[in-house]
Protein backbone atom coordinates (compact mmCIF):
# COMPACT_ATOMS: atom_id res chain seq x y z
CA UNK A 1 0.00 0.00 0.00
CA UNK A 2 1.87 3.29 -0.83
CA UNK A 3 0.95 6.22 0.48
CA UNK A 4 0.98 9.28 -1.07
CA UNK A 5 1.79 12.49 0.25
CA UNK A 6 -1.68 13.96 -0.95
CA UNK A 7 -3.59 11.41 1.29
CA UNK A 8 -0.98 11.99 4.73
CA UNK A 9 -1.92 16.05 3.81
CA UNK A 10 -6.34 15.15 3.95
CA UNK A 11 -5.59 12.88 6.89
CA UNK A 12 -3.75 15.35 8.90
CA UNK A 13 -6.41 18.92 7.79
CA UNK A 14 -9.40 15.86 8.92
CA UNK A 15 -7.14 15.50 12.37
CA UNK A 16 -7.16 18.66 12.48
CA UNK A 17 -10.52 20.07 11.49
CA UNK A 18 -11.73 17.79 14.60
CA UNK A 19 -8.99 18.94 17.03
CA UNK A 20 -9.46 22.47 16.28
CA UNK A 21 -13.20 22.28 16.71
CA UNK A 22 -13.15 19.63 19.54
CA UNK A 23 -11.16 21.85 21.95
CA UNK A 24 -12.78 24.93 20.85
CA UNK A 25 -15.62 24.25 22.02
CA UNK A 26 -14.29 23.87 25.64
CA UNK A 27 -13.64 27.45 26.35
CA UNK A 28 -16.69 29.24 25.05
CA UNK A 29 -19.14 26.60 27.04
CA UNK A 30 -17.67 26.79 29.94
CA UNK A 31 -17.31 30.91 29.75
CA UNK A 32 -21.02 31.55 28.83
CA UNK A 33 -22.00 29.60 31.25
CA UNK A 34 -20.41 31.92 33.99
CA UNK A 35 -21.78 34.56 32.32
CA UNK A 36 -25.50 33.16 32.14
CA UNK A 37 -24.80 31.89 36.21
CA UNK A 38 -24.01 35.44 36.93
CA UNK A 39 -27.04 36.92 34.86
CA UNK A 40 -29.45 34.41 37.02
CA UNK A 41 -27.70 35.72 40.67
CA UNK A 42 -28.27 39.41 39.20
CA UNK A 43 -32.29 38.53 38.10
CA UNK A 44 -32.14 37.04 41.79
CA UNK A 45 -30.94 39.99 43.34
CA UNK A 46 -32.12 42.78 41.33
CA UNK A 47 -35.72 41.37 39.39
CA UNK A 48 -36.82 44.71 38.07
CA UNK A 49 -33.40 44.92 35.74
CA UNK A 50 -34.26 41.18 34.09
CA UNK A 51 -34.64 43.29 30.53
CA UNK A 52 -31.27 45.03 30.66
CA UNK A 53 -29.51 41.86 32.99
CA UNK A 54 -30.56 39.52 30.08
CA UNK A 55 -29.52 42.15 27.40
CA UNK A 56 -25.95 42.52 28.84
CA UNK A 57 -25.32 38.81 29.48
CA UNK A 58 -26.46 37.75 25.70
CA UNK A 59 -23.97 40.53 24.57
CA UNK A 60 -20.93 39.08 27.05
CA UNK A 61 -22.12 35.63 25.66
CA UNK A 62 -21.57 37.04 22.14
CA UNK A 63 -18.26 37.78 22.88
CA UNK A 64 -17.28 34.91 24.32
CA UNK A 65 -18.91 32.90 21.39
CA UNK A 66 -15.99 34.15 19.03
CA UNK A 67 -13.38 31.95 19.78
CA UNK A 68 -15.89 29.37 19.15
CA UNK A 69 -16.72 30.29 15.96
CA UNK A 70 -13.23 31.22 14.99
CA UNK A 71 -12.49 27.65 15.99
CA UNK A 72 -15.31 26.28 13.13
CA UNK A 73 -14.12 28.71 10.56
CA UNK A 74 -10.90 26.93 11.07
CA UNK A 75 -12.11 23.59 10.98
CA UNK A 76 -14.47 24.50 7.82
CA UNK A 77 -11.31 25.78 6.35
CA UNK A 78 -9.42 22.34 6.78
CA UNK A 79 -12.42 20.37 5.66
CA UNK A 80 -13.69 22.01 2.70
CA UNK A 81 -10.23 24.94 1.34
CA UNK A 82 -7.58 23.28 2.21
CA UNK B 1 10.03 -12.10 16.24
CA UNK B 2 6.53 -13.04 14.74
CA UNK B 3 3.52 -11.36 16.89
CA UNK B 4 0.51 -12.86 15.71
CA UNK B 5 -3.25 -11.24 15.52
CA UNK B 6 -3.70 -12.99 18.76
CA UNK B 7 -0.97 -11.86 20.92
CA UNK B 8 -2.09 -8.35 19.93
CA UNK B 9 -5.71 -8.75 20.46
CA UNK B 10 -4.00 -9.61 23.94
CA UNK B 11 -2.53 -7.02 24.28
CA UNK B 12 -5.64 -4.54 23.60
CA UNK B 13 -7.62 -6.44 26.21
CA UNK B 14 -5.12 -5.79 28.84
CA UNK B 15 -4.59 -2.01 28.00
CA UNK B 16 -8.04 -1.30 27.09
CA UNK B 17 -8.91 -2.97 30.64
CA UNK B 18 -6.39 -1.03 32.31
CA UNK B 19 -7.59 2.24 31.04
CA UNK B 20 -11.17 1.39 31.79
CA UNK B 21 -10.35 0.84 35.75
CA UNK B 22 -7.39 3.39 35.77
CA UNK B 23 -9.85 6.35 34.13
CA UNK B 24 -12.76 5.19 35.86
CA UNK B 25 -11.33 5.38 39.52
CA UNK B 26 -10.98 9.53 39.07
CA UNK B 27 -14.27 10.65 39.14
CA UNK B 28 -15.65 8.51 41.98
CA UNK B 29 -12.94 8.94 44.47
CA UNK B 30 -13.32 12.55 43.92
CA UNK B 31 -16.92 12.84 44.65
CA UNK B 32 -16.85 10.59 47.28
CA UNK B 33 -14.33 12.58 49.13
CA UNK B 34 -15.85 15.50 48.49
CA UNK B 35 -19.13 13.65 49.94
CA UNK B 36 -17.07 12.77 53.15
CA UNK B 37 -15.60 16.63 53.59
CA UNK B 38 -19.45 17.88 53.73
CA UNK B 39 -20.24 15.32 55.86
CA UNK B 40 -17.33 16.13 58.36
CA UNK B 41 -18.25 19.94 58.39
CA UNK B 42 -22.22 18.88 58.66
CA UNK B 43 -21.39 16.15 62.05
CA UNK B 44 -19.26 19.10 63.55
CA UNK B 45 -22.05 21.75 62.85
CA UNK B 46 -24.53 19.59 64.50
CA UNK B 47 -23.40 16.71 66.24
CA UNK B 48 -26.53 15.11 67.13
CA UNK B 49 -27.72 14.09 64.15
CA UNK B 50 -24.37 12.28 63.26
CA UNK B 51 -26.42 9.03 62.64
CA UNK B 52 -28.41 10.50 60.16
CA UNK B 53 -25.93 12.44 57.96
CA UNK B 54 -23.13 9.36 58.20
CA UNK B 55 -26.36 7.68 56.56
CA UNK B 56 -26.89 10.18 54.24
CA UNK B 57 -23.17 10.08 53.50
CA UNK B 58 -23.11 6.56 52.26
CA UNK B 59 -26.18 6.05 50.10
CA UNK B 60 -24.91 9.35 48.21
CA UNK B 61 -21.51 7.52 48.05
CA UNK B 62 -22.63 4.58 47.08
CA UNK B 63 -24.69 6.28 44.01
CA UNK B 64 -21.09 8.12 42.79
CA UNK B 65 -19.60 4.48 43.55
CA UNK B 66 -22.02 3.14 40.57
CA UNK B 67 -20.01 5.06 37.27
CA UNK B 68 -17.03 3.45 39.01
CA UNK B 69 -18.62 0.14 39.71
CA UNK B 70 -19.73 -0.09 35.87
CA UNK B 71 -15.92 0.20 34.83
CA UNK B 72 -14.54 -2.69 36.95
CA UNK B 73 -16.98 -4.91 35.64
CA UNK B 74 -16.09 -3.33 31.68
CA UNK B 75 -12.45 -4.30 33.33
CA UNK B 76 -13.23 -7.86 34.20
CA UNK B 77 -14.57 -8.33 31.20
CA UNK B 78 -11.40 -7.31 29.20
CA UNK B 79 -9.35 -8.97 31.60
CA UNK B 80 -11.23 -12.48 31.63
CA UNK B 81 -12.99 -12.98 28.26
CA UNK B 82 -11.35 -15.10 25.50
CA UNK B 83 -11.97 -13.06 22.51
CA UNK B 84 -12.07 -14.22 18.64
CA UNK B 85 -8.38 -13.24 17.22
CA UNK B 86 -9.92 -11.05 14.45
CA UNK B 87 -7.94 -7.79 13.74
CA UNK B 88 -10.51 -5.70 14.54
CA UNK B 89 -10.64 -6.82 18.10
CA UNK B 90 -7.93 -4.68 18.62
CA UNK B 91 -9.30 -1.02 18.71
CA UNK B 92 -12.90 -2.69 19.85
CA UNK B 93 -11.15 -3.56 23.16
CA UNK B 94 -9.18 -0.22 23.21
CA UNK B 95 -12.50 1.62 22.25
CA UNK B 96 -14.69 -0.02 24.89
CA UNK B 97 -12.34 0.12 27.81
CA UNK B 98 -11.58 3.97 26.79
CA UNK B 99 -15.59 4.85 26.48
CA UNK B 100 -15.87 3.13 30.03
CA UNK B 101 -13.34 5.12 32.28
CA UNK B 102 -13.41 8.27 30.71
CA UNK B 103 -17.42 7.75 30.55
CA UNK B 104 -17.09 7.32 34.18
CA UNK B 105 -15.27 10.84 35.27
CA UNK B 106 -17.78 13.11 35.24
CA UNK B 107 -20.76 10.71 36.57
CA UNK B 108 -18.45 9.96 39.59
CA UNK B 109 -17.32 13.85 40.40
CA UNK B 110 -21.38 15.22 39.81
CA UNK B 111 -22.89 12.86 41.87
CA UNK B 112 -20.74 13.65 45.08
CA UNK B 113 -21.90 17.04 44.96
CA UNK B 114 -25.68 16.53 45.54
CA UNK B 115 -24.40 14.19 48.13
CA UNK B 116 -22.35 16.65 49.73
CA UNK B 117 -24.84 19.17 50.03
CA UNK B 118 -27.45 16.81 51.13
CA UNK B 119 -25.08 16.03 54.14
CA UNK B 120 -24.54 19.96 54.83
CA UNK B 121 -28.45 20.46 54.59
CA UNK B 122 -29.29 17.92 57.57
CA UNK B 123 -27.05 19.73 59.57
CA UNK B 124 -28.52 23.23 58.85
CA UNK B 125 -32.36 21.69 58.42
CA UNK B 126 -32.54 18.83 60.24
CA UNK B 127 -36.68 18.89 59.33
CA UNK B 128 -36.14 18.43 55.93
CA UNK B 129 -33.82 15.16 55.63
CA UNK B 130 -36.22 13.30 54.32
CA UNK B 131 -37.15 15.55 51.14
CA UNK B 132 -33.19 16.27 50.80
CA UNK B 133 -32.57 12.46 50.85
CA UNK B 134 -35.20 11.98 47.75
CA UNK B 135 -34.01 14.97 45.92
CA UNK B 136 -30.42 14.01 46.30
CA UNK B 137 -31.34 10.30 44.83
CA UNK B 138 -32.94 12.06 41.73
CA UNK B 139 -30.38 14.63 40.72
CA UNK B 140 -27.47 12.40 41.63
CA UNK B 141 -29.50 9.69 39.37
CA UNK B 142 -29.84 11.94 36.62
CA UNK B 143 -25.71 12.51 37.08
CA UNK B 144 -25.24 8.43 36.23
CA UNK B 145 -27.27 8.66 32.81
CA UNK B 146 -23.77 9.75 30.80
CA UNK B 147 -21.65 7.23 32.51
CA UNK B 148 -25.02 4.53 31.42
CA UNK B 149 -24.63 5.40 27.94
CA UNK B 150 -21.02 4.77 28.08
CA UNK B 151 -21.83 1.35 29.52
CA UNK B 152 -24.14 0.78 26.76
CA UNK B 153 -21.35 1.48 24.06
CA UNK B 154 -19.13 -0.33 25.76
CA UNK B 155 -21.46 -3.15 25.41
CA UNK B 156 -22.50 -2.68 22.24
CA UNK B 157 -18.91 -2.45 21.09
CA UNK B 158 -17.90 -5.37 22.85
CA UNK B 159 -20.86 -8.06 21.80
CA UNK B 160 -20.94 -6.90 17.54
CA UNK B 161 -19.45 -8.83 15.26
CA UNK B 162 -17.56 -6.49 13.03
CA UNK B 163 -15.66 -9.31 11.59
CA UNK B 164 -17.35 -9.10 8.02
CA UNK B 165 -16.36 -5.10 8.03
CA UNK B 166 -13.41 -3.99 6.14
CA UNK B 167 -10.22 -3.19 8.40
CA UNK B 168 -9.95 0.14 6.95
CA UNK B 169 -11.59 2.41 8.27
CA UNK B 170 -14.02 0.40 10.36
CA UNK B 171 -11.41 0.54 12.79
CA UNK B 172 -11.26 3.89 13.09
CA UNK B 173 -14.81 4.16 13.22
CA UNK B 174 -14.66 1.89 16.20
CA UNK B 175 -12.31 3.73 18.20
CA UNK B 176 -13.86 7.30 17.47
CA UNK B 177 -16.92 5.36 18.83
CA UNK B 178 -15.53 5.29 21.95
CA UNK B 179 -13.94 8.07 22.33
CA UNK B 180 -17.03 9.96 21.58
CA UNK B 181 -19.08 8.82 24.60
CA UNK B 182 -16.61 8.36 26.84
CA UNK B 183 -14.87 12.29 26.68
CA UNK B 184 -18.61 13.00 25.90
CA UNK B 185 -19.70 12.13 29.02
CA UNK B 186 -17.13 13.87 31.57
CA UNK B 187 -18.97 17.29 30.65
CA UNK B 188 -22.99 16.56 31.38
CA UNK B 189 -22.44 14.35 34.53
CA UNK B 190 -20.00 16.89 35.97
CA UNK B 191 -22.76 20.03 34.93
CA UNK B 192 -25.65 17.65 36.20
CA UNK B 193 -24.33 17.17 39.41
CA UNK B 194 -23.32 21.32 39.79
CA UNK B 195 -27.65 21.81 39.11
CA UNK B 196 -28.54 19.08 41.64
CA UNK B 197 -25.86 20.38 44.10
CA UNK B 198 -27.66 23.88 44.15
CA UNK B 199 -30.82 22.08 44.59
CA UNK B 200 -29.89 20.52 47.81
CA UNK B 201 -28.64 23.49 48.96
CA UNK B 202 -31.66 25.13 48.13
CA UNK B 203 -33.79 23.12 49.83
CA UNK B 204 -32.13 23.26 53.39
CA UNK B 205 -32.11 26.55 53.22
CA UNK B 206 -35.85 27.21 51.91
CA UNK B 207 -37.45 23.91 52.31
CA UNK B 208 -40.58 25.53 51.22
CA UNK B 209 -39.89 26.42 47.70
CA UNK B 210 -38.83 22.81 47.50
CA UNK B 211 -41.20 21.87 44.62
CA UNK B 212 -39.95 24.83 42.37
CA UNK B 213 -36.89 23.75 43.45
CA UNK B 214 -37.06 20.32 42.37
CA UNK B 215 -38.44 21.00 38.78
CA UNK B 216 -36.17 23.50 37.99
CA UNK B 217 -33.31 21.27 38.96
CA UNK B 218 -34.76 18.55 36.60
CA UNK B 219 -34.94 20.78 33.71
CA UNK B 220 -31.34 21.75 34.35
CA UNK B 221 -29.88 18.62 34.41
CA UNK B 222 -31.77 17.50 31.09
CA UNK B 223 -30.17 20.40 29.54
CA UNK B 224 -26.34 19.40 30.55
CA UNK B 225 -27.28 15.95 29.02
CA UNK B 226 -27.62 16.97 25.63
CA UNK B 227 -24.59 17.05 24.63
CA UNK B 228 -23.65 13.29 25.93
CA UNK B 229 -26.70 12.64 23.66
CA UNK B 230 -24.69 14.23 20.83
CA UNK B 231 -21.96 12.57 21.73
CA UNK B 232 -23.97 8.90 21.90
CA UNK B 233 -25.51 9.55 18.90
CA UNK B 234 -22.01 10.23 16.88
CA UNK B 235 -20.99 7.13 18.67
CA UNK B 236 -24.46 4.98 17.37
CA UNK B 237 -23.98 6.55 13.81
CA UNK B 238 -19.66 5.55 13.82
CA UNK B 239 -20.71 1.82 15.31
CA UNK B 240 -23.66 0.93 13.13
CA UNK B 241 -22.96 3.15 9.45
CA UNK B 242 -21.76 0.49 7.13
CA UNK B 243 -18.33 2.44 5.32
CA UNK B 244 -16.85 1.31 2.20
CA UNK B 245 -13.02 -0.47 2.32
CA UNK B 246 -10.16 1.76 1.44
CA UNK B 247 -6.79 1.91 0.93
CA UNK B 248 -6.13 5.43 1.82
CA UNK B 249 -5.49 7.27 5.14
CA UNK B 250 -7.65 10.06 4.76
CA UNK B 251 -11.06 8.37 5.17
CA UNK B 252 -9.95 6.24 8.51
CA UNK B 253 -8.69 9.56 9.60
CA UNK B 254 -12.12 11.71 9.13
CA UNK B 255 -14.04 8.71 11.33
CA UNK B 256 -11.54 9.06 14.06
CA UNK B 257 -11.41 12.68 14.03
CA UNK B 258 -15.81 13.13 14.28
CA UNK B 259 -14.84 10.99 17.62
CA UNK B 260 -12.05 13.29 18.77
CA UNK B 261 -14.50 16.22 17.53
CA UNK B 262 -17.65 15.58 18.98
CA UNK B 263 -16.16 13.98 22.13
CA UNK B 264 -14.29 16.46 23.32
CA UNK B 265 -16.19 19.29 21.89
CA UNK B 266 -19.07 18.08 24.51
CA UNK B 267 -17.28 18.86 27.24
CA UNK B 268 -16.91 22.23 27.82
CA UNK B 269 -20.53 23.35 27.06
CA UNK B 270 -22.10 20.68 29.42
CA UNK B 271 -20.19 22.71 32.32
CA UNK B 272 -21.26 25.62 31.16
CA UNK B 273 -25.00 24.89 31.16
CA UNK B 274 -24.24 23.31 34.35
CA UNK B 275 -22.77 26.56 35.95
CA UNK B 276 -25.81 28.64 34.68
CA UNK B 277 -28.48 25.52 36.16
CA UNK B 278 -26.61 25.84 39.48
CA UNK B 279 -27.00 29.66 39.38
CA UNK B 280 -31.00 29.50 38.48
CA UNK B 281 -31.91 26.71 41.01
CA UNK B 282 -29.89 28.78 43.92
CA UNK B 283 -31.82 31.81 43.32
CA UNK B 284 -35.24 30.49 42.53
CA UNK B 285 -34.53 29.11 46.24
CA UNK B 286 -34.06 32.51 47.65
CA UNK B 287 -36.48 34.31 45.59
CA UNK B 288 -39.43 32.14 44.77
CA UNK B 289 -41.48 34.94 43.36
CA UNK B 290 -39.09 34.92 40.41
CA UNK B 291 -39.38 31.53 39.29
CA UNK B 292 -40.43 32.39 35.89
CA UNK B 293 -37.96 35.03 34.91
CA UNK B 294 -34.82 32.78 36.56
CA UNK B 295 -36.07 29.75 34.63
CA UNK B 296 -36.07 31.70 31.31
CA UNK B 297 -32.78 33.56 31.36
CA UNK B 298 -31.60 29.83 32.36
CA UNK B 299 -33.04 28.50 29.27
CA UNK B 300 -31.57 31.65 27.32
CA UNK B 301 -28.32 31.19 28.61
CA UNK B 302 -28.03 27.88 28.18
CA UNK B 303 -29.04 27.46 24.93
CA UNK B 304 -26.14 30.18 23.93
CA UNK B 305 -23.67 27.70 26.37
CA UNK B 306 -24.86 24.95 24.39
CA UNK B 307 -23.90 26.13 20.78
CA UNK B 308 -20.40 25.66 20.50
CA UNK B 309 -21.24 21.49 21.35
CA UNK B 310 -24.23 21.93 18.64
CA UNK B 311 -21.12 22.90 16.11
CA UNK B 312 -18.87 20.43 16.94
CA UNK B 313 -21.47 17.84 16.15
CA UNK B 314 -21.74 19.63 12.96
CA UNK B 315 -18.56 19.42 12.05
CA UNK B 316 -18.73 15.64 13.75
CA UNK B 317 -21.54 14.80 10.73
CA UNK B 318 -19.47 16.76 8.14
CA UNK B 319 -16.49 14.68 8.95
CA UNK B 320 -18.33 10.99 8.77
CA UNK B 321 -21.00 11.97 6.09
CA UNK B 322 -19.75 14.97 3.71
CA UNK B 323 -15.91 14.57 3.27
Amino acid sequence: MAIEGADIVKAAAYIGAGLSMGFGAIGPGVGEGMAAAKACEAIGKNPKEAGLLTRTMLVGQAVAESTGIYSLVIALLLLFVV
Amino acid sequence: MPYDIQTWVKVAALSGGGMAMGFGAIGAAIGEGYTAASANEAISRNPKLSGDIFKAMLVGQAIAESASIFALVIAMMLLFTKFASHVLMIPVLLGAGLSMGLGAIGAGVGAGYPAGAACTGMARQPAVSGRLTTNMLIGSAVCQTPAIFALVVSFILLFTDFSKSPVSPTWAAILGAGISSGFGAIGSGLGGGLVAQASCDGISRQPLTATPVTNVMLLGQAVTQTTAIYALLVSFILMFKTFPATDLIAPPMALLAAGLCMGIGAIGPAIGVGFAGKSAVDWIARNQEHVADLTRLMLVGQAVAESTGLYSLVIALILIFVV
